[in-house]
């Protein structure tokens, strides 16, 4: 007989006044009661439904009965048998879009925590010393070499490399991890578990080498001539937009990946670290989506009074509930329906003031979508010191511009086949590199497909 | 890890280092820079390459040790290692077709300038350089600049040294005398190379000047170094570093470079502090 509980077993959390002073994780995990008491939940349903909506295909059910009886080291071996990162994707991955969307018990009531599940088998694991990777027996004479070691390029790697394949990573920046590293703060994925993932791999055979940026220091043929033979890109989106507006040129306006980067790959908030942090004493951050919701809980963490500027409404904002939920929470102020048309300066050049409008929303369209328009005459003043802006990025045009005769969309990212090959025959691409900013999981699924090809490419 | 296999003190403050990093080696165009961290706590900062050996693999710096980073850069000897250094990074400096070129360096700048210098006069173009500095007492690679110039004009501020003056009056005297340059390269102070291009742009001269603006990752990742060319808004570790002269918006640039400069005074103290100074080292 399975658990009726019509929600969800409590994600036990840091309290948000205690939280949005430290960068310690927010969300603390289940204990092996809560585990269990949730895994009860799921009626096992003959169809799977979730398992259709994970993009690596996780045997989620088979998972969680190992749960339901306790042991948590076969539940743990099941999930890795798809996922090379669960500590990861359990706390990033948006499952309320994908596995838990599917999942039969939300039809009434909430759907079962299946990422909150899948955190715990890899939070046990990691406690308890659990390992699964074990060099595979026979090492094969191919060569791949992976470019960015992003969530894609990591699970290309696993994946060629349990198969016996010799695989190489390149990273450009001084650390492996790509927006793990530099994207994702430390509250919502500690970079002890991103390193302990990379470890992992290692113990795979696979090498990774970080400060080399394909198509600068090493290009693609010269990859070729040290003997690689098939190449994967996951190079990710790392192209920040801005909003083209006046005065985004003054001293204090981020790109949400400078301000991210400098917190998160340099850790500019810790004394023993040199990079300068931005001490800001009001900052307005512009975006509505996950990295907006980043961006404004890392500023609030160094000290800043937060407000996020969004030109529709909370309903609309593609960031995770969760996300904008836990945001809210920590005290930061939601301007909807507002948005920023002019940067202001002071005489030395630094942000003084923002100017927004009000807007509203339009009638649905022949499609449903409600639109928005400037309130005219509704400009107002707000004083700040610091605007981050968080809207976007796109594919970072870099290494597209050093390999001849790519084709690539208009949007710069690189075009694929269904099994993620590019138009040139030995490099495959996958994630943001393909698709602009997306998700963790969808990369991560694109680098098992991509891996899958490449095998059958190297017979 | 990469090792500093030669360091030389060019004067009280600018530094020459020279590191084994084979692989950056290997695609160095003149113009281009590195990310260099010194360990795992320090700051990601950007420094143009000043040479390169392909052969033995190594790729020399040249840098003032003016801040915390480059303070704690300095104290770096020979035989040690520093935690990354990554490139080459940046577009190469145009230089074909140049014939006639005038390279103006500015302090630590005529470091900077000097692969340029040496492209162009390996591949037989008439190279005048001129090297500007506030004093005697700083003057930097002037063998390495005669080696690499048809001619070398060294100016100092004060008049301790070679011609008194700005590197502008040299400039502009030799363009007065005859001198028919297809290009200037200016590289150093902001305040310097905008005076270069105002000389050069009213005698419609091309000018290239090599900008140097806050950045974390290099390779177009953050947008710390956007910089407004033409009205348009262009990376300088992607799109750059070299612009040309007579779009760049200066003033932003000298805008955004003071950025971190309570945080930046606040470090060098504090590494001060430690090294017992820059003067000390």
């Amino acid at each position: 007989m399975y658990n009726k509980q019509e929600f969800k077993t409590p994600m036990p959390h840091q309290e948000a006044d205690i939280r949005n002073k430290n960068f310690s994780e927010v969300s603390l995990g289940y204990t092996l009661e809560d585990a269990i008491n949730e895994a009860n939940r799921c009626i096992n349903c003959k169809t799977k439904p979730c398992m259709s909506g994970c993009p690596v295909n996780v045997d989620i059910p088979d998972f969680i009965s190992f749960i339901k009886n306790g042991d948590i080291e076969s539940a743990y071996r099941k999930i890795k048998e798809k996922n090379f990162l669960p500590a990861v994707c359990g706390r990033v991955c948006p499952q309320e879009n994908q596995c838990e969307k599917q999942c039969v018990r939300g039809i009434k009531g909430e759907s079962v925590g299946i990422g909150r599940l899948e955190r715990f088998c890899a939070d046990w694991a990691r406690e308890n010393g659990i390992e699964t990777e074990n060099a595979p027996e026979e090492i094969k004479q191919k060569k791949v070499a992976v470019i960015g070691a992003g969530p894609a390029g990591l699970t290309c790697a696993g994946v060629l490399a349990q198969d016996g394949v010799q695989v190489e990573i390149f990273e450009s920046l001084n650390k492996a991890g790509g927006v793990l590293s530099y994207g994702i703060p430390e509250f919502r994925l500690p970079k002890d578990i991103v390193k302990y993932e990379v470890e992992n791999l290692k113990k795979l055979g696979v090498k990774i080498h970080t400060d080399v940026i394909v198509g600068k220091t090493v290009t693609i043929p010269q990859l070729e001539e040290m003997g690689f033979s098939a190449f994967f890109i996951g190079s990710g989106a790392g192209l920040p937009s801005f909003m083209n507006i006046e005065g985004e040129g003054y001293a204090g306006v981020f790109s949400a990946n400078e301000f991210l980067t400098r917190a998160n790959l340099m850790e500019c908030y810790k004394d023993d670290k040199d990079t300068p942090a931005p001490q800001l004493k009001k900052v307005v951050v512009v975006g509505g989506g996950n990295v907006a919701m980043d961006a404004a809980r890392v500023a609030k963490r160094m000290g800043s009074d937060v407000s996020i500027v969004y030109r529709r409404g909370v309903e609309q904002m593609p960031a995770r509930k969760e996300e904008i939920h836990h945001a809210m929470e920590e005290g930061i102020e939601f301007l909807t329906l507002n948005n920023p048309i002019r940067i202001i300066g002071d005489e030395k050049g630094f942000v003084k003031q923002i100017e927004c409008i009000r807007m509203e929303l339009t009638e649905p369209d022949a499609s449903g979508r409600r639109g928005v328009k400037a309130m005219e005459g509704s400009e107002y003043l707000m004083d700040v010191d610091g605007v981050i802006m968080a809207i976007g990025t796109s594919p970072n045009p870099l290494l597209k511009n050093s390999i001849m005769g790519i084709e690539v969309n208009r949007r710069g990212g690189f075009v694929v086949d269904d099994n993620m090959k590019t138009s040139i025959g030995n490099i495959w691409a996958g994630g943001d590199a393909v698709t602009g900013s997306a998700t963790v999981i969808e990369a991560m699924g694109a680098g098992q497909k991509a891996a899958k090809s490449i095998l059958e490419y190297l017979k | 890890m990469f090792k500093v296999v030669k360091k030389r003190q060019l004067n009280d403050l600018t530094y020459s280092m020279t590191i084994l990093a084979p692989l950056v080696a290997q695609n160095i165009m003149p113009g281009q820079f590195v990310m260099v961290m010194t360990d795992e706590n320090s700051e990601r900062i950007p420094l143009t390459i000043s040479d390169f050996d392909k052969e033995k693999g190594e790729v020399t710096i040249v840098f003032q040790a003016i801040g915390a980073s480059t303070i704690k850069l300095s104290n770096k000897n020979e035989g040690e290692e520093i935690a990354h250094f990554a490139g080459p990074l940046g577009a190469a400096t145009e230089l074909e077709n140049v014939r006639n070129a005038c390279v103006i360096g500015g302090g630590v700048g005529c470091a900077i300038a000097l692969p340029q210098a040496k492209w162009l006069k390996n591949h037989g173009a008439q190279v005048d350089v001129v090297a500007g500095f506030r004093n005697k007492d700083i003057v930097i690679l002037e063998d390495e600049m005669i080696e690499n110039s048809t001619n070398c004009i060294i100016c100092t501020d004060d008049g301790s040294y070679g011609v008194k003056g700005f590197v502008t009056n040299v400039l502009r005297e030799n363009i007065e005398n005859g001198k028919l340059y297809d290009c200037v390269i200016a590289i150093g102070p902001i305040p310097m190379m905008r005076a270069v291009s105002d000389v050069t742009k009213e005698y419609g001269i091309k000018t290239i000047v090599s900008l140097n603006p806050i950045m974390i990752d290099g390779t177009g990742m953050c947008g710390g170094c956007r910089v407004k060319v033409g009205g348009q808004v262009k990376f300088a570790c992607v799109d750059g570093p070299d612009f040309d002269g007579h779009q760049v918006d200066f003033n932003e640039l000298m805008i955004r470079n003071n950025m971190y400069k309570k945080q930046e005074a606040e470090a060098k103290e504090h590494m001060c502090r430690l090294f017992g100074g820059a003067e000390n080292v």
